[in-house]
């Protein structure tokens, strides 16, 4: 197992008010795994993403990554693994506004010392990985919001990362970009046999994973249940098949 | 990528930058601006010192006297016998100048032994008063002239006060003439020091090392003119006569040369002042020490006033002495109210342009990028900024210096107090004792230095890297969970 979760709790205290974001789960992820993480605003999903991202600490329990404590571990190493061993994407593409999208692909590189030269290629490499070679000089205002994600995901994945993390990626996105850039994720799931870890409250990306995982108010639900509230799908999910169905078919009643 | 990103975060928020770099520069600049004033302040200060007491004369020593020495000058206006009445008389009395009290001449070499002392000169300041007319004739009333103060100038109506205690003369007194001019004793064996060294030899030559005794003078060109001397003539001088050998002015226009200059043996022996001085000037080798010596100085002759230019700056009068009021007070703190603003205006735009870039900063941080890289990143822009202002700064600061050397104002400085009357009266038409009001015009400049310049970019770095910090301080507390905010 690449990670193993035990009573992890986080609980985040503002004057007298305390809150306990996650109120002690018990997970085990492995290496190669495509998770979804979901639930309803306020339960807790993206706190864990921080713990698993080792951007912050658990009040308590053992959260292991390869055997290692991120519960014990000092900023230096904590910080070492977010720049060697994991990749980030984030709902808001969170690309630097002043630099091109090679220099903020380049920004990952910053923490490993390497040459200005060397770091440049690495960079225009992983643009063209995700297609974006010839954007490679414009800055993320002159670009869509999909080519940024896009920019954002070659950024994640240009150190090679052991796990990627996301949260809410096509969150920003349109229907038809989504399904890019989830496409996109998957294809390079798939090549390059990384962790993926993806925070959603979409039920289509979440049927992407091969795990779901929900929270609820700080806790696990056991998986494989139904969800309540869930809607059942019509086909996929997929913009495609919603598109087809709603040509085929004129507006019915919700089946049961 | 440092220098990258720095250059295009500035260049995002350049008006700020701009803004920013600009409040240091007018700070630095006000500084720059108000110290090379003072500078020129100070210099003018030194220019009449100098005038005043000659080029090289870093501290001047002299002792005042108390008020019962020096008494009333009588020249025994008392004809005696009868058969002295209607006759001419002529009486010449040379003292030091009221108010200075004589000091040792080994002083003097105590104080040239000194540390921090490179050479010290005495010199004797005295006044030359003559008294010439005839005596009065014995008159009917009986009320026969006694001692005659100086100061009393003739009548001669007939009007008898009798019983008054005033010393108007009864009828028949002739007039009565009194002159004066002021001597100064040189020591001839080291004239770059002392009274000859403010003034400028316009003709003949000044004394050699070995006229220590030598009845020879040196005349203030003026002094000759007003009197008809020239090089070569002989001037009386308490009852010898003396040859002029050369005329003087003085230099910086003063108006501090004495009439005659003699050598500093003869002055002492005329004044019975054998071995005594009135005034050492003394040579300090080099700036920094001059308030040690003074010290020094003032241990060994306590009783003694001890003047530098500094304290004499503060005798003067006159519009340089309200230029460095100004520029002592008012300047000083408008400078330092200034600078005080521009680095806290720096500081608070560097920490607001942090706080708006809590996801910028927290994604770096998620990224990987040590705290302190970020901080560096903060440091960096600011820094650039603090140089900008300087180099603003000293751009400002010249053009300051620019204009006050266009308009160069002259300033007057009048050091010392009036002539204070001695006991006996001062006789109508004495000019300068000693330590009469003396005027000096200076030109006012404000000179630009390197040292100047380097404080201005300093002073910008200072505070570019002040902002930085406290920038750098609110980026070190944002976390990597920063950039997963929902809300920006």
């Amino acid at each position: 197992m690449l990670y193993e979760l035990t009573g992890v709790t986080k609980r985040y205290s503002r004057g007298r008010k305390t809150v306990d974001a996650l109120a002690g789960i018990d997970l085990t992820i492995g290496e190669g795994d495509f998770v979804a993480i979901q639930g309803s605003t306020g339960s807790g999903k993206t706190t864990l993403l921080q713990m698993l991202g080792a951007m912050d600490r658990p009040s308590t329990g053992e959260a292991l990554y390869d055997g290692r404590d991120l519960a014990k571990m000092g900023e230096g190493d904590l910080s070492e693994l977010r720049s060697h061993s994991y990749g980030f994407i984030f709902q808001a593409f969170n690309l630097i506004p002043t630099l091109t999208a090679q220099e903020n692909v380049e920004t990952a590189l910053v923490p490993w010392h390497v040459g200005g030269d060397e770091r440049r290629r690495r960079a225009r490499e992983a643009l063209d990985g995700v297609g974006l070679g010839e954007r490679a000089r414009h800055i993320p205002s002159e670009m869509s919001g999909g080519e940024q994600q896009r920019v954002a995901i070659a950024r994640a994945l240009v150190r090679e990362p052991r796990v990627i993390l996301a949260d809410e990626p096509t969150g920003n996105l349109d229907e038809r970009t989504r399904d890019d850039i989830i496409g996109l994720l998957e294809e390079l799931w798939r090549e390059r046999g990384q962790t993926l870890i993806v925070v959603t409250h979409d039920t289509w990306v979440a049927s992407r994973a091969s795990r779901r995982i929900w929270l609820d108010a700080g806790k696990l639900a056991p998986e494989g249940d139904a969800r309540p509230g869930e809607e059942p799908q019509v086909g996929d999910g997929s913009a495609e098949t919603d598109e087809a169905v709603d040509q085929l078919m004129p507006e019915q009643p919700a089946l049961v | 990528m440092f220098f990258t990103y720095i250059y295009r975060e500035l260049r995002r928020r350049h008006r700020q930058a701009l803004l920013t770099a600009l409040g240091l520069a007018v700070g630095v600049g006000l500084v720059v601006a108000v110290t090379a004033y003072a500078g020129g302040v100070s210099k003018a200060q030194d220019t009449v010192l100098h005038s005043l007491y000659g080029v090289g004369t870093d501290i001047t020593v002299t002792q005042t006297a108390k008020l019962s020495q020096g008494g009333p000058q009588s020249f025994q206006m008392n004809p005696g016998s009868q058969s002295k009445q209607g006759k001419a008389f002529s009486r010449a009395s040379v003292r030091s100048a009221p108010g200075q009290q004589s000091l040792a001449a080994t002083k003097v070499t105590q104080i040239a032994s000194l540390n921090g002392v490179k050479q010290a000169v005495g010199g004797l300041t005295l006044t030359s008063m003559n008294v010439s007319g005839k005596f009065a004739q014995a008159t009917s009333s009986g009320a026969a002239p006694g001692s005659q103060s100086s100061g009393s100038s003739s009548s001669s109506s007939g009007s008898s006060s009798s019983g008054s205690s005033q010393s108007t003369p009864t009828a028949s007194q002739a007039p009565i003439d009194v002159s004066s001019f002021s001597i100064s004793g040189v020591d001839v064996a080291q004239t770059g020091l002392g009274p000859l060294s403010s003034t400028q030899l316009t003709t003949g030559r000044i004394f050699t090392s070995t006229e220590t005794a030598t009845k020879v003078a040196v005349l203030s060109q003026s002094y000759a003119k007003q009197n008809q001397y020239a090089v070569g003539s002989k001037i009386k001088i308490s009852g010898k006569k003396y040859t002029v050998i050369g005329l003087v002015t003085s230099s910086a226009g003063s108006t501090s040369t004495s009439d005659v200059y003699i050598p500093l043996q003869l002055a002492q022996t005329i004044s019975d002042n054998a071995d005594k001085v009135n005034e050492i000037y003394v040579k300090a080798t080099s700036a920094s020490d001059i308030a040690k010596v003074k010290s020094e100085i003032k241990t060994a002759l306590p009783k003694a006033t001890v003047t530098t230019a500094a304290d004499l700056a503060s005798q003067v009068s006159g519009s340089l002495k309200s230029a460095s009021q100004l520029a002592s007070t008012l300047g000083k703190w408008l400078a330092v109210a200034a600078l005080v603003a521009a680095f806290a205006v720096a500081c608070l735009l560097t920490v607001s342009a942090v706080s708006r870039r809590v996801r910028e900063f927290g994604t770096l941080k998620a990224l990987g990028w040590r705290s302190r890289r970020v901080v560096g990143q903060v440091m960096g822009e600011s820094v650039v900024q603090g140089v900008v202002g300087g180099i603003l700064g000293v751009i400002i600061g010249i053009a300051g210096e620019l204009a006050i050397a266009h308009f160069s104002p002259v300033l007057k400085a009048t050091v010392g107090q009036s002539s204070t009357a001695g006991p006996g009266g001062a006789p109508p038409g004495a000019g300068g004792f000693g330590q009469a009001a003396q005027t000096v015009a200076v030109h006012l400049t404000a000179p630009v230095s390197l040292q100047l310049v380097a404080l201005a970019v300093g002073l910008a770095l200072a505070g570019g890297l002040l902002a930085g910090a406290f920038g750098g301080w609110r980026a070190s507390r944002l976390r990597p969970a920063d950039a997963l905010r929902r809300v920006d």
